[in-house]
C-alpha cells in the first residue's frame, strides 16, 4: 500500500466483515519519542488465540470467510520494515484491537496519506457504523465522531454524497491545522 | 474553510431535494473494497463517483461496497445496476473512468461496453 491510510481503510473493512458496529481509530504521532502508532479497535466477532497467531501469515488463510488475506501480512511487513511491530489482541466475542507501531522518521515508512479520503470512504461504505477518530500530534489532537455528525444532519444518511465530500475536506483541513499549516 | 455548521446547510438542502423527488430510488453502484481493490485504487474511485453524483444531483443513487470478488487482477471493480436493466460490471477503473460511468451510464443511460467485463 502506498499510504498508511489505505491500510487503515483495509483494517476497517476487516472489522466490518467481522460484524463490527463500533470502530475506534486512534493515530498517535509522538514526535519526541519518534513513534507513530495506529490503533484500531472494533466490537466485531473477534478471533481465538490460534487465529490471532497465524493471521499475519499470508499462506495460512481461511478464505471461506474472507476475514483474512493479504491485508494484515502487508501491514505487519510495513511495521517491521520501520523498526516497529504489529500487535493484535482479540478474543471470540470480545472484538479485536490492532496496533501498528512505526519509527516515525523511518525512511521506509509510507506517508499517512489522505486520511480524509479514508474516513470519508469508511463512512460512505458503512453509513450505520459508529466511528470514533482521534488523531494526536504531540500535545494537540483532532477528533471526529459519527455520533456527533449524525446529531447535526438528522435523518439524512451520512452516506449522502455531499456529506461524504464535506467529511473528506473537513478532516484534511483540520489535520493540516494540527500540523501547524494554515 | 469547512465548519461543522456546514452540515446543517447540507441537511436542509438534502431535505428539500428528497421532498422534490419523493424518495425515488432504484439505481445501485457497488464498489469492491477488499485488500486488492483498496491497493488498486478503490478509495479514489469511490470518492470520484460520489463527487460526480453530488455535482449532478444524483444523491438518490445507492452506493454500496462489497469485498474481494476473486477478480483481483481486474480491480478496481465497480458494478452498476439500473432498475429494469442488466447489471454491468466494470474493471480496471480509475477516478476519471468512474466519473464517466456516472455521467454516461447513470445520468445519460448509456452503459460503456468497452470497459465492461460482464453484463448480466
Amino acid at each position: 500500500m502506498k499510504e498508511l491510510s489505505l491500510h487503515i481503510l483495509d483494517l476497517a473493512q476487516n472489522s466490518v466483515e467481522a460484524g463490527a458496529r463500533k470502530l475506534t481509530i486512534v493515530i498517535d504521532e509522538d514526535l519526541a519519542a519518534d513513534r507513530l502508532t495506529i490503533t484500531i479497535t472494533d466490537d466485531g466477532a473477534g478471533m481465538d488465540a490460534e487465529t490471532v497467531r497465524r493471521v499475519v501469515d499470508p499462506f495460512v488463510t481461511t478464505r471461506t470467510t474472507r476475514r483474512f488475506g493479504l491485508g494484515l501480512p502487508l501491514l505487519d511487513a510495513a511495521t517491521q520494515r520501520c523498526a516497529g511491530r504489529l500487535v493484535i489482541q482479540s478474543a471470540p466475542g470480545q472484538g479485536t484491537k490492532v496496533a501498528a507501531e512505526f519509527q516515525h522518521s523511518h525512511i521506509d515508512r509510507a506517508p499517512l496519506g489522505d486520511l480524509g479520503a479514508t474516513l470519508a470512504t469508511i463512512i460512505a461504505a458503512n453509513p450505520d457504523l459508529e466511528l470514533d477518530y482521534l488523531h494526536r500530534i504531540d500535545g494537540r489532537s483532532f477528533q471526529l465522531s459519527t455520533r456527533e455528525l449524525r446529531a447535526r444532519v438528522g435523518e439524512i444518511p451520512l452516506s449522502h454524497p455531499e456529506i461524504i465530500l464535506w467529511i473528506r475536506e473537513y478532516v484534511a483541513q483540520e489535520l493540516q491545522q494540527l500540523r501547524g499549516g494554515v | 474553510m469547512k465548519s461543522l455548521e456546514d452540515l446543517r446547510k447540507i441537511r436542509d438542502k438534502a431535505q428539500r431535494e428528497t421532498k422534490l423527488r419523493g424518495g425515488q430510488a432504484g439505481t445501485r453502484i457497488t464498489i469492491a473494497m477488499g485488500t486488492c481493490g483498496i491497493a488498486a485504487g478503490a478509495r479514489e474511485c469511490l470518492q470520484a463517483i460520489l463527487e460526480e453524483l453530488a455535482a449532478r444531483n444524483q444523491s438518490e443513487v445507492l452506493v454500496v461496497q462489497t469485498g474481494c470478488l476473486g477478480l483481483c487482477d481486474q480491480e478496481p471493480l465497480v458494478s452498476v445496476e439500473v432498475e429494469g436493466q442488466p447489471k454491468v460490471t466494470y474493471g480496471r477503473l480509475d477516478a476519471a473512468k468512474c466519473r464517466k460511468i456516472v455521467t454516461e451510464h447513470i445520468v445519460n443511460g448509456h452503459p460503456i461496453g468497452e470497459w465492461a467485463i460482464s453484463t448480466r
